[in-house]
């Protein structure tokens, strides 16, 4: 799954949620293993390893990525905002609407979830249900909170 | 299990234990350590095998036997708990109980510590209310003997005691400075306890404690456990149950930077790496061939689909009975007409968000271990990991997490999952975390089994269903999942068999049994257990009777639930709901209903169908259930979503294939979970009864495919009985 560069490892500096950090490891490391297991923000999930389930979403320069897929060389220079970064401190419109619908249930996907209904939102603040669908159809929820998804998004939307 | 319970009285606060009848003469210190709680509270409360402890700054600590998955239990049974206790839930802390089923064994699961079958509130209901009433009246008598006042004059308030007639008050964390314990237990009739009416949290949708941490990002799941010096595991498992490597060539693995250790096992090879992609990487280049004798090499699921058909249809083959009423095959060769037909469900996997996973941290003798792990079954894991390293279950100490899902897959006797790490820590006596990839978890998976159907009705010249046979061919679960209960049970494959009774409906003659077919593969309960092979067959068949003797497929079912109010209900409601007699041109409307385990369920789908392709829609899906009283009522909503959801699935598009004995699919993907965009718009109605509360956390699942079956026939007049329902079956069904 993921190839070995032996003896390769060099120093590859990105920026996590606002801090700079210089991490070391083969090339392809997927940048999830190392967020969760080098730099232990481990809110951001494993799920799939292939970029079918979306538990391992982040914000690559604001944009939603499986951070499964995307080799650590790859954020060289760039910044890698995790579900820890999202809103530090206090909650954002997104999450109080995630507790106001009651959404997680198991929660192992809630943070990718949150990951990329912040991402569509920042792109697109007034989006329809079925661009709320279609959008959040990259995110799998195993214990089926779609429909409250769905909800926390819209009253999200309206109460900003 | 019948329980005495006895207090204690703790050093700096109030203690309320309960001991098991025959153990009831051990005293505190003998009491095993294994059985202390978790973490102890502070505030200098002393909780041994406690329950619930109050502490004097007024903490409530009450305790937790169940896991938390999603479905809320870690916050229902405390509240049940708090009820009772009349506590004050801002002060109530949760605390999870040790892994000792003598204790904290769920009465409604044979007395075990183990989280499933929606049987949590069901199993603790009456246990957990009276243990409430019986601290909130000992509390009560401590503050009567300070006032030296009759105990009928006092009432409470959260977490207070009160005397109208004087104006005084005390807290119960005042109480508990000087309050002393009764050497026996006050009794408390059922009668005695709350009356709905007069509840503070049950049915008031307080928030699940642990909700907040799962929007942040700080929920602690297995995976999630960091350790000082740990290292990473993973397993090369053989692609059928109980074969074993031939020839390991580890060359390869070897060179990997970061490998520490290449484990031969008995069932695979282990690699521990520095980090987790060296263990992948070696893992991934690892050379193993498999000794094949296994018995599950050359089982063919296409294959195994005429063979299990023609088992299942040979009557002379007797089989292991499950459900019997009257005289089945007497009234059947009486009745005026028979129907018969054949249903057929494919292997399918749980799917859990989690890849299975675990911690643990063998001591360097070998003689003890830690593990962190997300079970369902808190004693199961710890029994297991005891026996693969020959130690007292003393010797074990769990730390359990939050589950990413659970659906029955990770409650089995050999808890194989958590073994992995305990297995590698003990070769490097250092931490291990062992991850299982989704492909690990998908070619590893314990499946709902595939089962084949075949079923008769027989009717009498009234039009009236008589005589009902449902034989079930399948592999065995129960036997492979839980050799120990399948033993002691009387060797009943409950597993693979519940749901096929038809208690509540009234037919005289029934017989529903069961043709085992030793297959190897692996198997395991999976949200709805039985009920959903068994209820797909029974109601998707029950309309299909109705259909051909030209009955109402809604008026059947109100006849046969002549005897079940309830049941009526949920029918009459969801009807009303869905406005089921209203035509709509281009969509089906197929209706369900089924009783589990005590929760009435109706639903009704409407569907339409491609018939060029083969694709079914489902466009609503309504549903009202009747789980006795709701402890939780927007939670009860929530799982009932859950389960619709994961019951779509099941019927349109998951499905395992095996060749070989090998598992085909590998990924979310190729095994076809459903994403926002599959899924109908949901109309739920909790009607909720003042029962006893019969279970919320699966009950619809078994109902969604014989309800859209039930419309693609409305739709297309195709009965689809191969589930699930893929394009080519439903062309194939049309044609
Ligand atoms: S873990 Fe990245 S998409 Fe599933
Ligand atoms: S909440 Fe469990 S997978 Fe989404």
């Amino acid at each position: 799954m993921i190839a070995n560069q032996k003896g390769v490892d060099m120093a590859i500096n990105f920026s996590v949620n606002g801090r700079p950090v210089s991490v070391n490891a083969p090339e392809s490391t997927r940048l999830l293993w190392v967020l969760r297991e080098e730099l232990k923000l481990s809110g951001t999930k494993f799920g799939c390893g292939a970029g079918q389930c979306g538990a391992c979403m982040v914000h690559i320069d604001g944009e939603r990525m499986f951070s499964c897929l995307m080799p650590v060389a790859a954020a060289q220079g760039k910044a890698v905002t995790t579900i820890e970064g999202l809103s530090p401190g206090r909650m954002n419109a997104l999450q109080r609407a995630w507790l106001a619908e009651s959404v997680p249930q198991c929660g192992y996907c809630q943070s990718g979830q949150l990951m990329s209904a912040a991402a569509l939102l920042a792109a697109n603040p007034r989006p329809t249900r079925a661009e709320i669908k279609d959008h959040m159809s990259a995110n799998v929820c195993r214990c089926g909170t779609y429909p409250r998804i769905v909800r926390a998004i819209e009253r999200a939307v309206r109460e900003g | 299990m019948t329980t005495r319970r006895e207090f204690m009285v703790g050093a700096a606060g109030l203690t309320f234990t309960v001991l098991v009848d025959g153990c009831a003469a051990m005293r505190t210190e003998e009491l095993r350590a294994g059985a202390a709680l978790a973490s102890a509270p502070a505030g200098g409360a002393k909780t041994v095998n406690a329950w619930a402890s109050l502490a004097q700054d007024g903490t409530v600590y009450i305790v937790n036997p169940a896991v938390e998955m999603g479905q809320g239990s870690q916050t229902a049974i405390p509240l049940i708990i708090a009820e009772e206790m009349d506590a004050d839930w801002s002060r109530v802390v949760i605390v999870p109980a040790a892994p000792d089923d003598k204790i904290y064994g769920n009465p409604g699961f044979r007395g075990l510590m183990y989280t499933a079958g929606s049987a949590t509130v069901t199993g603790y209901w009456d246990v957990a209310r009276t243990f409430g009433a019986q601290v909130r009246r000992v509390v009560m008598e401590n503050a009567a003997r300070k006032w030296d006042v009759p105990l009928a004059e006092l009432s409470t308030e959260p977490s207070t005691v009160l005397h109208a007639k004087t104006g005084r008050r005390l807290s119960y964390g005042e109480i508990a400075a000087f309050a002393q314990v009764p050497a026996a237990a006050p009794t408390i009739r059922l009668e005695e306890l709350k009356k709905p009416e007069q509840y503070r949290l049950i049915g008031k949708d307080v928030m699940r404690v642990e909700l907040p941490t799962k929007v942040n990002g700080t929920a602690q799941y297995s995976i999630d456990v960091q350790l000082p010096g740990m290292l990473y595991g993973a397993v090369l498992r053989g692609p059928v149950e109980g074969t074993s490597p031939l020839t390991i060539d580890d060359a390869q693995a070897r060179a990997v930077a970061g490998v520490v250790r290449i484990v031969p096992m008995a069932f695979g090879v282990g690699v521990i790496g520095e980090t987790p992609w060296a263990a992948f990487d070696a893992k991934n280049a690892l050379k193993v061939t498999w000794d094949r004798r296994a018995r599950a090499f050359g089982h063919d699921s296409d294959e195994a689909i005429p063979v299990y058909s023609a088992a299942a249809r040979d009557f002379n083959r007797a089989g292991k009975p499950w459900d019997t009423a009257g005289d089945a095959r007497g009234a059947m060769q009486k009745a005026a007409k028979i129907y018969e037909s054949e249903y057929v469900c494919d292997y399918s996997y749980h799917a859990q968000m989690e890849p299975l996973n675990s911690v643990a941290s063998v001591s360097a003798a070998g003689d003890a271990c830690e593990i962190w792990c997300g079970t369902q079954s808190q004693t199961m894991a710890v029994a297991a990991v005891a026996k693969a390293l020959a130690i007292p279950v003393e010797k074990v100490k769990l730390n359990l997490t939050l589950l990413g899902g659970g659906f029955g897959r990770r409650g089995h006797r050999d808890e194989e999952f958590v073994v992995d790490s305990v297995l590698l820590s003990r070769e490097v006596k250092r931490p291990v975390k062992v991850l299982w990839t989704r492909e690990d978890d998908v070619h590893n998976g314990r499946f709902r089994p595939l089962s084949v159907h075949f079923l008769r009705a027989g009717l009498d010249s009234s039009g009236r269903i008589v005589a009902w046979q449902h034989r079930v061919a399948c592999d065995e679960i129960t036997a492979f999942q839980d050799p120990l209960r399948y033993k002691g049970g009387g060797e009943k494959d409950f597993l693979a068999m519940a749901g096929s009774e038809l208690r509540t409906y009234d037919i005289p003659n029934r017989l529903s049994e069961q043709l085992p077919q030793e297959t190897g593969i692996r198997t395991s309960s999976l949200r709805g257990i039985g009920f959903g092979p068994n209820k797909f067959a029974t109601e998707a068949f029950l309309d299909e009777v109705a259909a051909k003797h030209g009955l109402d497929p809604v008026e059947l079912r109100l006849q046969l639930l002549k005897n079940t109010p309830r049941g009526q209900a949920v029918i009459r409601a969801v009807v009303e709901m869905s406005d089921y007699r209203r035509k709509r041109p281009g969509r089906g409307l197929g209706f369900s209903f089924i009783d589990y385990s005590g929760t009435m369920v109706a639903a009704v789908a409407e569907v339409s169908v491609d018939k060029a392709r083969g694709k079914v829609s489902v466009h609503d899906f309504w549903l009202a259930l009747d789980p006795g009283i709701a402890v939780q009522p927007d939670n009860v909503v929530a799982q009932t979503e859950s389960s619709i959801v994961y019951g779509l699935g099941l019927a349109l598009t998951e499905r395992i294939a095996i060749k070989d004995g090998a598992v085909q699919q590998s990924n979310i993907l190729d095994y076809g979970v459903p994403r926002m965009h599959d899924i109908p718009e949901l109309h739920i109605k909790l009607m909720s009864t003042p029962n006893r509360p019969t279970g919320a956390g699966q009950m619809a699942t078994p109902i969604v495919a014989p309800a859209i079956s039930s419309a693609v026939f409305a739709a297309s007049g195709a009965r689809v009985r191969h589930m699930p329902f893929l394009p080519e079956r439903v062309l194939a069904a049309m044609a």
